[in-house]
C-alpha cells in the first residue's frame, strides 16, 4: 500500500498529440481516486502512465515515495484490471490468478493459499478449474479482480472495469468494487467515463478534459461547487441546464425572469471584467412546480410560466421537459464538447432552449399545457461563457 | 437459407467431380504399387494379383531408407527453425513499430515470390565453395529461407488477432517481454504455429528442385530426388512398381502430420479472453 503522487505529469505522443498536460495530484494511501472525463480526455493515458504501460514525457511520478518514471511495470508492484478483463484464455481461473505469483517465484503452497482466499472473497471457489470462455461476464470481471487481489499490490488500477457489463450487473459490481476496496484498504485509481460511477465510488474525483485536470474534489463538492462549465455539465444526471443571461441594472435578465445578483457574484464580476453576457447553470432539481413551493420560499427564487413538452414520471420524481423561447444565444466551446460527448449534438435541440426540471411526484404538470414553475435562485451557478469559469464561487 | 433439390444436385455434382479428380490419380498409384511386375501394364484399375513385392523391394536396399531418414530429418529441422524464427519475426511485425518494417515485409514477400529455379545454379556454386554441397545443411538453409516468408505472413496474421491487452496484463503481472511472449502470446498463437509448421514441412517434404540439384549421394538425398534414381531389377524393366510404392510411403507421413495437428488447429482458442 502506498500513496501515488503525480507531479506535472505530461504525455506527448510521437505524432505530437498532447494527451495529458501537466497533471498533478496526490492520491493518499488507501484512497479511492476516480479519473473521469469524456473519451479522449487523457484519463486512460494517465492510468497507463501510472501502470508503466506508457512512458512519461515529462514530470514526475512517485509511488510510495519512490520515483518510478523509468521503472518497468513489473517492478512497480501495482495491479491492473482492464476494460476487456484480458484474462488468459488458455489458462483456468486458478492459473489466471496464480500467474503473477508464479512469475514472482512464490512457493506453490503460498500461491494455493492466496488463490483460494481470493476465490472465496470473490465467490469463485467452484469455478477455479474452469476456463474464462465458460464464465459469464460478471464472473470474468471477478476473476480479473482476483488476479489483482492475490498479489497484495501497492495499488489497484482499474480501466473502465464495469463498462462491458449489462446495466443491472454494473450496479451490482459497482457496490462490490466499493466493498472490496474498503475491505482491503488498498489505494485505488479508477478510470471511468460514467459520472454516476465516479460520484458513487470515489473518495475524490478528478475530472479531466482534453488532457487537463479540471477539478479534483470530493463528489459532493464537485456537484455543489463546480469550478467551470465543463465540470458543471459533466457531473450530474440529468445534466445541468444552461440558460443565457444578460447583466442589466444589478440583476440577471433571463428567459425565466430576473434574478438578483448576489454580493459574491458582483465582486467576482467586477474583478474579472466579464462582459454582460453570462451563462446561468440550473440543476434540474432546483426547479419545482410553483404550486408546491411554500410561500416563505417563493421569494427566494423566480416563478415563470413554460409549456411542458414531455413529462416522464419515475415514481420518485417527475422529469418535465420544456422549451424556453429566447432570442439570446451564448455559445461556449465547453458546452459544445459536452453536447458532442453526450450525443445531444446529433439529436438536435430544435428551436429554443431545451430545459429539464426534476419535480416533486406530487406535481400535477401535464404534457402540452402551460404550467407555472419555480427556480431556486440560491443554487444558481453563473458562468463566464468565454473562459467557462464559475463566477459564483468564492475563490 | 433453404436449399432446393436442384441446388443440392448442382453442388453435389461439383464436389464429386472435384473429389474424383483429386483422388483417382492417388488411388491409381496405390493400385499400381500393389501390382506385380507381370500385371503392371494390364490397364485394370484393381490389381488382379495383389503383392507386397514392390514394398519389400524398396526397403531391401539402403537407397530408399536413407532417403527417408534424410527427408524426415531435414524436413523436421527446417520446420522447427523456420517456425521459431518466423514466430519471433511475425510478433515484431504485428506488434512493434520499427524503422524498415515495410521494407522487411516487402523483402520477405519478394523472397516468397522469387522463382526457385533461378536460385539453384548460384546456390550450387556457393554451397560447393563452402563445402556444404551434399550435406543436410545444404537443403536446410534454402528450406528455412523459403519457409520463413510463408511463416511470417501466416503468423503475423494470427498475432494480430490476439488482443494487445493480454500482453499488457502479462506485463502488469510481472512478466518480462520474453515471458509475456512465451507464456501468453505463443500458446494463444499455437494454432497458427501448427498451421505454419504443416505448410513449411509439406514444402520441404515435397521439394524436388533443391533436392536434386544440391545433393549427389545418399548422404543428403531426400525421397523425391531418390525416387528419380530408382532402377528396375534389369536394364529392360521399368521401376514403375517401386516408384509407386515409394510414393505411397512418402504420402503417409503427410497424412499423419495433418491429421495429428488438425485437432490443434481449432478456431476460437482465444474466445473468452475478452468479453464476447
Amino acid at each position: 500500500m502506498a500513496e501515488i503522487v503525480l507531479n506535472d505529469v505530461t504525455k506527448r505522443f510521437p505524432d505530437g498529440a498532447l494527451a495529458v498536460d501537466r497533471v498533478s495530484m496526490e492520491i493518499a494511501d488507501g484512497e479511492f481516486m476516480i479519473l473521469v472525463g469524456p473519451s479522449g480526455c487523457g484519463k486512460s493515458t494517465t492510468l497507463n502512465m501510472i501502470a508503466g504501460l506508457e512512458d512519461i514525457s515529462s514530470g514526475e511520478l512517485r509511488i510510495g515515495g519512490t520515483v518510478v518514471n523509468n521503472m518497468a511495470p513489473k517492478d512497480r508492484d501495482i495491479a491492473m484490471v482492464f476494460q476487456s478483463y484480458a484474462l488468459y484464455p488458455h489458462m483456468t481461473v486458478r492459473e489466471n490468478m496464480a500467474f503473477a505469483l508464479k512469475l514472482a517465484k512464490v512457493p506453490q503452497q503460498t500461491i494455493d493459499q492466496k488463490v483460494e482466499e481470493a476465490a472465496r472473497v470473490l465467490d469463485l471457489t467452484q469455478h477455479l478449474q474452469r476456463k474464462p470462455a465458460n464464465l459469464s461476464g460478471g464472473q470474468r470481471q471477478r476473476v480479473a479482480m482476483g488476479r489483482c487481489i492475490v498479489r497484495d499490490p501497492k495499488a489497484f488500477l482499474m480501466d473502465e472495469p464495469l463498462s462491458n457489463l449489462d446495466a443491472k450487473l454494473r450496479v451490482q459490481m459497482r457496490t462490490e468494487v466499493a466493498r472490496l476496496q474498503r475491505r482491503l484498504g488498498t489505494t485505488m485509481v479508477y478510470v471511468t467515463h460514467d459520472q454516476t460511477e465516479a460520484m458513487t465510488l470515489g473518495d475524490r474525483v478528478a475530472v479531466m478534459r482534453s488532457g487537463l485536470l479540471q477539478q479534483l474534489d470530493s463528489p459532493a463538492e464537485l456537484y455543489a461547487h463546480p469550478v467551470n462549465l465543463f465540470v458543471a455539465g459533466f457531473i450530474g444526471s440529468p445534466a445541468m441546464n444552461f440558460l443565457p443571461a444578460k447583466l442589466e441594472e444589478g440583476c440577471l435578465r433571463t428567459a425565466i425572469g430576473d434574478i438578483p445578483v448576489t454580493d459574491q457574484l458582483r465582486q467576482n464580476l467586477e474583478s474579472k471584467k466579464v462582459e454582460r453576457e453570462v451563462l446561468l447553470g440550473v440543476r434540474p432539481e432546483n426547479f419545482e412546480d410553483a404550486a408546491l413551493v411554500s410561500p416563505e420560499n417563493k421569494p427566494r427564487g423566480v416563478t415563470f410560466r413554460a409549456s411542458v413538452d414531455v413529462v416522464e414520471s419515475m415514481g420518485s420524481d417527475i422529469f418535465a421537459y420544456f422549451t424556453l423561447g429566447t432570442e439570446q444565444t451564448v455559445t461556449s466551446a465547453e458546452l459544445d464538447e459536452l453536447a458532442k460527448d453526450s450525443g445531444r449534438a446529433e439529436v438536435g435541440g430544435g428551436d429554443g432552449l431545451q430545459v429539464v426540471a426534476r419535480l416533486d411526484p406530487a406535481s400535477t404538470v401535464k404534457e402540452g399545457t402551460d404550467s407555472e414553475l419555480w427556480a431556486d435562485a440560491r443554487s444558481i451557478h453563473v458562468f463566464d461563457p468565454a473562459s467557462g469559469e464559475n463566477l459564483a464561487l468564492a475563490r | 437459407m433453404a436449399t432446393t433439390g436442384k441446388q443440392k444436385a448442382t453442388w453435389g455434382t461439383a464436389n464429386t467431380v472435384a473429389i474424383l479428380l483429386a483422388i483417382i490419380p492417388v488411388l491409381w498409384i496405390v493400385s499400381l504399387s500393389f501390382k506385380d511386375a507381370s500385371t503392371l501394364t494390364d490397364a485394370t484399375f484393381w490389381p488382379k494379383k495383389w503383392t507386397l513385392e514392390n514394398y519389400r523391394g524398396i526397403f531391401a536396399t539402403s537407397e530408399f531408407t536413407h532417403a527417408l531418414i534424410n527427408s524426415i530429418g531435414i524436413g523436421l529441422i527446417s520446420t522447427v527453425i523456420a517456425v521459431v524464427l518466423a514466430s519471433m519475426a511475425a510478433y515484431a511485425v504485428a506488434r512493434l513499430r520499427f524503422p524498415g518494417k515495410s521494407v522487411l515485409i516487402g523483402m520477405s514477400l519478394l523472397i516468397a515470390m522469387f522463382p526457385a529455379i533461378s536460385l539453384v545454379t548460384p546456390l550450387f556454386g556457393i554451397e560447393r565453395t563452402l563445402g556444404l554441397f551434399d550435406t543436410w545443411l545444404a537443403l536446410i538453409i534454402p528450406y528455412v529461407a523459403f519457409g520463413l516468408p510463408l511463416g511470417v505472413y501466416t503468423l503475423s496474421a494470427f498475432f494480430r488477432e490476439i488482443p494487445w491487452e493480454l500482453e499488457k496484463a502479462a506485463k502488469m503481472d510481472g512478466a518480462t517481454p520474453f515471458q509475456a511472449f512465451t507464456k501468453v502470446i505463443a500458446p494463444l498463437a499455437a494454432p497458427g504455429m501448427f498451421t505454419t509448421a504443416i505448410l513449411v514441412f509439406i514444402f520441404c517434404w515435397n521439394d524436388f528442385l533443391f533436392a536434386i540439384s544440391l545433393t549427389s549421394t545418399t548422404r543428403a538425398r531426400t525421397v523425391p530426388a531418390a525416387i528419380g534414381f530408382f532402377t528396375g531389377s534389369s536394364q529392360f524393366e521399368q521401376p514403375t512398381g517401386s516408384i509407386c510404392a515409394a510414393s505411397v510411403i512418402i504420402t503417409i507421413p503427410i497424412i499423419v502430420f495433418v491429421l495429428f495437428f488438425q485437432r490443434r488447429i481449432v478456431a476460437g482458442l482465444t474466445s473468452g479472453a475478452v468479453k464476447g
